[in-house]
């Protein structure tokens, strides 16, 4: 299960390293869009696109659907989530962060207690 | 004990962080602005990536680029300019790895000894905010996301 999800972060963080596919995230976000649309607005081949699209759905950061003949791209059930979510994996990085902040913070004061200590010494 | 961090989205294109420390404000800008301090805190071990390079130079008109990766995955760069650096009160940056990124800034206001941190995405358009969670932010808040599940399962299992 922990290998599982370590895979699946893996291949989202693969996915999220090049600047094209963040880039087709944030289109996506605004509006669903065929492959072809998305080709003509990166100025990319059809070839060149699917396979950055192929990486996004791999991810499970994108997912797509064929009618007719247009395969048409949306965000992945991962991709947005409600506003609460969103918030919430805001607020999660920032306590993390702030957190080992707070530890680095209180080396520096024990520190100048200590040096304050040797002064009057 | 722990101080709690609040995050509101203050309009269509803002985002606000605060956060209170239990140390005056000269210490918490001297850990946010020396790199090797820098380095310590801004990716908590809990997110399971590394920080492969960090070059600041704070100081107004200066520029960082930090370089992130997930092990050992290609790294990804996030980088800007420093519009903004006034000593143990305030830091403006840019964000300029995406087109549409937001400028940040970091007030410090000291109080009694304590100091209330506050740090406000400013992103131009509110599409580009709504996006924020695709980026980076995605695969950490994921990584947090996978540590709850975790918990739970081993919450479940005893």
């Amino acid at each position: 299960m922990v290998q599982y999800s370590d895979a699946r972060l893996d291949a989202s963080f693969a996915a999220l390293s090049d600047a094209t596919r963040r880039g087709v995230l944030e289109q996506l976000g605004r509006s669903d869009a065929s492959i072809t649309d998305l080709a003509e607005k990166f100025h990319m081949t059809l070839t060149g696109m699917k396979k950055h699209v192929g990486v996004l759905e791999e991810a499970g950061l994108v997912s797509t659907e064929k009618v007719g003949r247009v395969r048409t791209c949306k965000l992945g059930a991962r991709g947005l989530e409600d506003a609460a979510a969103w918030i919430e994996r805001h607020r999660a990085l920032w306590d993390a962060r702030f957190d080992e902040l707070d530890k680095v913070v209180e080396e520096l004061k024990r520190n100048e207690r200590a040096d304050r200590r040797r002064k009057i010494k | 004990m722990k101080n709690r961090v609040t995050v509101e989205r203050k309009s269509d294109r803002e985002l606000v962080v605060t956060r209170t420390f239990d140390a005056p404000a000269r210490l918490i800008f001297e850990a946010w602005s020396k790199p090797e301090l820098f380095r310590r805190w801004w990716l908590p071990r809990s997110m399971g990536m590394t920080l492969v390079s960090y070059e600041a130079d704070i100081r107004t008109g200066g520029s960082y680029r930090i370089e992130i990766s997930h092990q050992g995955s290609k790294p990804m760069a996030f980088f800007g300019t420093y519009l903004e650096v006034t000593p143990h009160s305030r830091i403006v940056w840019t964000n300029e790895e995406s087109p549409d990124g937001p400028v940040t800034t970091m007030t410090l206001e000291e109080k009694g000894g304590k100091t209330l941190l506050v740090l406000s995405e400013l992103h131009p358009s509110k599409e580009a905010l709504d996006a924020a969670g695709t980026g980076a932010l995605d695969a950490m808040g994921e990584t947090f996301g996978q540590l709850d599940e975790l918990i739970a399962e081993l919450g479940a299992g005893g």
